[in-house]
């Protein structure tokens, strides 16, 4: 029985009007990469924001290593979040800062290592994503898949448990976007962690999952190994993966 | 009935909106307290949020007190009081136009850029993202940026106090042929050294003020590009509203009718 390193326990979550997710309940396997898919929209990346406590479920429980986010402070949560990373979609790397300031951003505010130790893991962080040549550039002069990658070597920077990256392959060309799962496979097995993927790339999902949780209609319809989902009889994830217009989604 | 849930609608807004100002103000509070302020920050906000501000301040007050100069002195000459024009302007330069003058533009100025800089680093997830790193955005971006006009506003005032009682001087011998030494000596007669400490007073009061209004409202952006811009107009607009009915109070309790 792997072990579960966190839990949405019958999660349910609502944005004024719309109900994005209900009673929604997820395992993520310790030392695997999760894979989440599902339509536009479905709650996804909502999922990762549970996770990383920036927004408490209306109903449910999210536990990270068995403690529930929902009954801390913020400050305990921060404690979490030493331990959890979130690549955002977009990167969301401060442009007022250099590259290599970015990275070094939580290094420098929550640790007490010297200046000279800092930019040395900063500079191990950005080669392992191909980037060492951009520690002075400012965000802004890096083109999208350059600026995906330091999200990336900002998230591993503190060598997190979990990495939780939102749509890593979306926007860019098929190139790049082979190049970023193999990163991802890569920076998992590097830091020997656990990753969750939220992503709509079906191919590259194939190729860096060890298991895929569908989200339809604010709840976890369906999870297993890339086989076993491509092997569901389910009709919705039939539809979903073969990308067929015909079926019980409606478009 | 719909009157009715308008009003109800806007009194909830009010008070959800003073609740959050008061919210951010109190968390502020606790960072600075606890010394954990981003100095070099800090200084850099010193630098962009009042320097920066310098010359639009310098320009607005050289003006305003040379126009208040040219609208008194002859009259009060014709009228025999010539010699009190100078403690007329250094009066309300020091007192009210100084502090006021300052807080205004640079609302206008700094209120607008604070909330379209936060609005947009909520709109492009880097607010989230200090989150995600453990790292409050009160103490990464509010406290540098709220002490800065903290100690930025007060010296504006003071130069715009001594730009405006130096161009209504200028003024008031060129039109009414007012001596400076008559004019000096009316201002020394006529403020003193604690009205000079109460228009500076108001000037911190207006920096804290223009500062949380403008965090906040780029913290609370919603919304995308459309909705920066409303946040930023908001700034402004809040800011100053604010100042006005803030230095009404503060005239009334700190001068009493005097």
């Amino acid at each position: 029985m792997p072990s579960v390193i966190a839990r949405l326990d019958d999660v349910s979550l609502c944005y004024g009007d719309k109900i994005v997710l209900k009673n929604c309940t997820l395992d993520i396997v310790e030392g695997a990469i999760t894979c989440v898919i599902g339509l536009s929209g479905a709650g996804k990346s909502t999922i990762l924001r549970l996770l990383d406590g920036l927004r408490p479920p209306d109903g449910g429980h999210v536990y990270i290593r068995g403690r529930d986010l929902c009954h801390m402070t913020e400050t305990d949560i921060n404690k979490i979040r030493a331990k959890i990373s979130l690549s955002f979609q977009f990167a969301a790397l401060l442009d007022s800062l250099s590259v290599g300031e970015n990275v070094a951003l939580p290094l420098r505010e929550n640790t007490p290592l010297p200046e000279a130790e800092i930019k040395q893991i900063v500079l191990d962080a950005l080669d392992s994503v191909g980037l060492s040549h951009t520690y002075d550039n400012l965000p802004s002069e890096l083109s999208g898949g350059m600026l995906k990658r330091a999200g990336f070597a900002r998230a591993i920077v503190m060598r997190p448990e979990l990495v939780l990256y939102d749509e890593p392959t979306t926007g860019l060309d098929p190139i790049v976007t082979h190049l970023i799962t193999d990163m991802i496979v890569r920076l998992r097995r590097k830091l020997g962690g656990t990753a969750v993927v939220i992503s709509h790339d079906l191919q590259s999902i194939f190729m860096m999952a060890d298991y895929v949780a569908m989200l339809f209609e604010g709840a976890i319809i369906a999870y297993g190994t890339v086989e076993e989902m491509k092997r569901s009889l389910n009709p919705i994830v039939q539809q979903f993966l073969g990308g067929s217009e015909v079926g019980p989604i409606p478009i | 009935m719909k009157a009715l849930e308008k009003i109800g609608r806007g009194t909830i807004g009010f008070f959800e909106y003073a609740g959050g100002i008061t919210a951010l103000a109190g968390e502020s509070v606790g960072f600075v307290a606890r010394l954990r302020i981003r100095y070099g920050e800090t200084l850099s906000q010193c630098y962009l949020l009042g320097v920066q501000s310098l010359i639009i301040v310098l320009l607005t007050s050289l003006f305003t007190g040379m126009v208040f100069s040219l609208e008194s002195a002859e009259q009060a000459v014709q009228y025999g009081v010539g010699s009190l024009v100078g403690g007329a302007v250094a009066y309300t330069s020091v007192r009210e136009l100084g502090p006021m003058l300052s807080a205004v533009v640079v609302a206008g100025r700094c209120g607008a850029a604070i909330a379209a800089e936060l609005g947009s680093m909520v709109v492009t997830e880097q607010i989230e993202a200090l989150r995600s790193m453990g790292l409050a955005p009160a103490r990464f971006l509010v406290v540098p940026r709220l002490l800065a006009l903290i100690i930025m506003l007060p010296l504006l005032a003071i130069f715009a106090d001594v730009v405006s009682i130096v161009g209504g001087m200028w003024i008031a011998g060129a039109v009414a042929h007012i001596g400076s030494g008559d004019f000096i000596s009316s201002v020394r007669q006529t403020v003193g050294f604690e009205d000079v400490l109460k228009g500076l007073f108001k000037s911190i009061v207006f920096g804290v003020i223009i500062a949380l209004v403008g965090a906040y409202q780029g913290l609370s952006t919603r919304g995308g590009a459309a909705g920066v811009g409303k946040a930023t107009t908001g700034a402004v607009v809040i800011s100053i509203i604010a100042i006005f009915i803030t230095n009404f109070i503060m005239s009334y309790l700190l001068y009493g009718g005097n």
